[in-house]
């Protein structure tokens, strides 16, 4: 049985630049162009739903916020899972490390007294930091000693996770006062990201995710480090070759991401939320995975791919109370988008020829 | 009621869904590809199943419906696994999330909804039995055709042509395909096979195992049915082994609970995650025996050239 497709993929002599970049917008427009057949099936008004899942977010400067406050977790777990796509270490599990983020910096946060000075929020910062690293020191240590796939180990660890944020909330770190609510106490303000901008929510993790890509883009372009992480990740025999240690590099490598991923989820749980609840995070950590891909695997592209991303969680908010439909909207964009992108690198290496449905002789 | 007859049994309920994804993904994966995203295609399923059943009445159109949908979703990831050559875990984990997004969105309608009665389950006769009755013969005839499934997949693996041609497939794309077979043909249909597999699974656990929808219910089974398949190193009877090794794992946390060992609930439902690291750690600490055993060009995409 021969399988007919009515093209041809034939291989670049090499990669196309043009198509790397063009790839994400053109994912972007053909997702955006689903999303219109979707609301269509759905009984929607196709222009009106799309101009209120993609246009009304950015109506207001509060809404600008809104979308700053999604894009700050997402840039953080992203620039850590570009470096460790970077250098083909498959952490998909930065939703857990998020979540341990959450519980560490919150755990500290909990601490903070109404006297409490402002610089405590470093130690917050701090412990969703090792938090998150912890966590992903775990994967790192299984992949290392033991040769376990990261991929299965990391996602597991999603799971334990999640069931430990839900024992801390309705156990150690619950509130005692709460009305057997299954979440933690307010935090202090000495505990709670400023707010930088008037009028909005927006908050001082934004400043930390900006300067977190600017940071690892600097290590990957500039710095000996960085320079081994691509190389490995490209051509492993050729790192092997020239002497980096990759061992080194994968525990570098889920070390940071596992940071980056804590940060997120402590910036989450000290800012917008102010307090630890059982849904601490939306899969910010599995979105991020998508914002990395369509970042191009760049710190800095991932900064742009965040925007998009966060407009498909307001949108599917909004969706949700104008037009109620599901919020699980924004799950579906999210895994359109990610399909749509897949589809579209394929042009990075093949070069798609027509040959209609007629088998040649 | 027995004690152990009753965790037996519910030891054999638990492992089935395991069991069927299980075996569909071993033969995926032995003609070569990965598909990262049964997760996706069990919760896909899942749903599909239940909404069958509530509005049809019927148990087996439910499990018919969680299977053709398994195999749409198989379709889709070979649509872009091997007909676009995308990268294979990437794609897995996009069917993955989409999966997730896709059921949340289109089950909501049905979160909280009960199925109509359904038959005495078990082997008439048999089933009435002291201990064996209860422990063994008191099952949905699906754990029985799982059974026969892993049977029927060691039989057509190892014992029929069709099945060599498949795992040739899996071990060196290039020489099968000189030899005149299509590598993409048999590896589409391993993929709809292990879809349905899943699929079945995913009904199983919505219809008769819960039975109710509630998003993200499949709760990483897809995940661990994946890493059964490495443990039992892509042969049949240790997934069957594995598969109930996990079922058990699963109920014992419940028997715990019922027995009032004082550990908080969501410190025990962390067992089978933990239990999966750690056979995976275990497993795997010895790169060469996974390596000796692993479809030689799994996950690798093939172009035919010329």
């Amino acid at each position: 049985m021969r399988l007919a497709v009515p093209w041809r993929l034939e291989p670049r002599a090499q990669p196309s630049r043009l198509a790397a970049w063009g790839s994400p917008l053109l994912a972007i427009a053909l997702t955006i162009v689903a999303g219109f057949a979707l609301f269509a099936g759905l009984g929607q008004d196709p222009w009106h739903a799309l101009n209120v899942f993609l246009v009304q977010p950015l109506a207001t400067t509060r809404g600008w916020g809104e979308i700053g406050i999604k894009m700050t977790p997402l840039v953080l777990a992203a620039v850590g899972l570009a470096i460790c796509f970077r250098a083909n270490v498959w952490n998909i599990g930065a939703e857990g490390q998020l979540i341990v983020g959450a519980i560490a910096g919150g755990a500290v946060a909990l601490l903070a007294g109404p006297e409490t000075s402002r610089w405590f929020l470093v130690w917050v910062i701090l412990g969703a930091a090792l938090g998150g690293a912890a966590w992903a020191a775990i994967v790192a240590l299984l992949r290392d000693r033991f040769n376990a796939s990261e991929i299965l180990v990391s996602l597991m660890l999603v799971y334990v996770a999640q069931l430990l944020l839900a024992y801390m909330v309705n156990g150690p770190l619950k509130d005692p006062m709460g009305f057997g609510f299954p979440q933690s106490k307010l935090f202090e303000t000495a505990a709670r990201l400023p707010l930088i901008l008037p009028g909005t929510r927006l908050h001082l993790g934004a400043v930390l995710a900006a300067v977190a890509a600017v940071g690892a883009w600097v290590l990957l372009a500039r710095m000996f480090l960085g320079f081994q992480l691509k190389v490995a990740g490209v051509a492993p025999l050729a790192a092997r070759y020239g002497g980096f240690s990759s061992r080194r590099l994968l525990w570098f490598a889920l070390l940071v991401s596992g940071a980056l991923a804590g940060v997120a989820g402590g910036v989450e749980a000290a800012g917008p939320v102010g307090q630890l609840t059982p849904s601490i995070s939306p899969g910010y950590g599995f979105a991020a995975i998508i914002v990395a891909f369509v970042g191009r695997l760049h710190p800095l592209g991932v900064i742009p791919a965040a925007f998009v991303m966060a407009l498909f969680y307001i949108g599917g908010e909004l969706a949700q109370s104008r037009l109620g439909l599901p919020a699980a909207l924004t799950g579906v964009y999210q895994g359109l988008l990610l399909f749509f992108l897949l589809a579209c690198d394929t042009l990075i290496l093949y070069r798609p020829r027509w040959r209609g449905f007629a088998r040649p002789a | 009621m027995d004690a152990t007859a009753s965790l037996i049994a519910t030891t054999l309920a638990a492992g089935t869904p395991l069991l069927l994804a299980a075996t569909g993904i071993l033969v995926s994966e032995r003609s070569g590809v990965v598909n990262l995203g049964i997760e996706g295609v069990m919760l896909m399923a899942a749903l599909a199943g239940f909404a069958a059943t509530h509005a049809t009445g019927h148990y087996a159109l439910g499990f018919g419906a969680g299977a053709v949908v398994g195999m749409i979703m198989a379709a889709v990831f070979a649509a872009f696994a091997l007909g676009l050559v995308t990268n294979q875990y990437a794609t897995g984990l996009a069917l993955a999330l989409l999966g997730a997004g896709l059921s949340a969105f289109m089950g909501q309608s049905y979160q909280g909804l009960s199925l109509p009665a359904r038959a005495a389950d078990g082997i008439p006769g048999l089933r009435d039995l002291p201990f064996v009755g209860e422990a063994f013969f008191s099952q949905h005839p699906v754990v029985y055709l799982s059974l026969a499934l892993v049977g029927f997949v060691t039989w057509f693996l190892f014992r029929t042509r069709a099945g060599l041609v498949l795992r040739a497939v899996g071990e060196s794309p290039s020489s099968a395909h000189a030899l005149g077979y299509s590598v993409r043909g048999i590896r589409l249909a391993a993929l709809l096979f292990g879809g349905a597999c899943a699929g079945l699974a995913g009904a199983f656990l919505s219809t008769v195992y819960t039975p109710l929808w509630v998003e993200g219910m499949v709760a990483g089974r897809g995940w661990i049915a994946l890493a059964l398949v490495t443990f039992a190193t892509w042969r049949p009877a240790r997934v069957l082994l594995g598969a109930y090794l996990f079922g058990g794992v699963t109920m014992l946390q419940f028997h715990l609970q019922g027995l009032g060992v004082a550990v908080p609930t969501q410190l025990i439902a962390m067992t089978p995650y933990l239990a999966t690291i750690l056979v995976l750690a275990l497993i795997s600490r010895n790169p060469r025996w996974i390596r000796l055993n692993m479809p030689a060009s799994l996950g690798k995409p093939f172009v035919a050239r010329g």
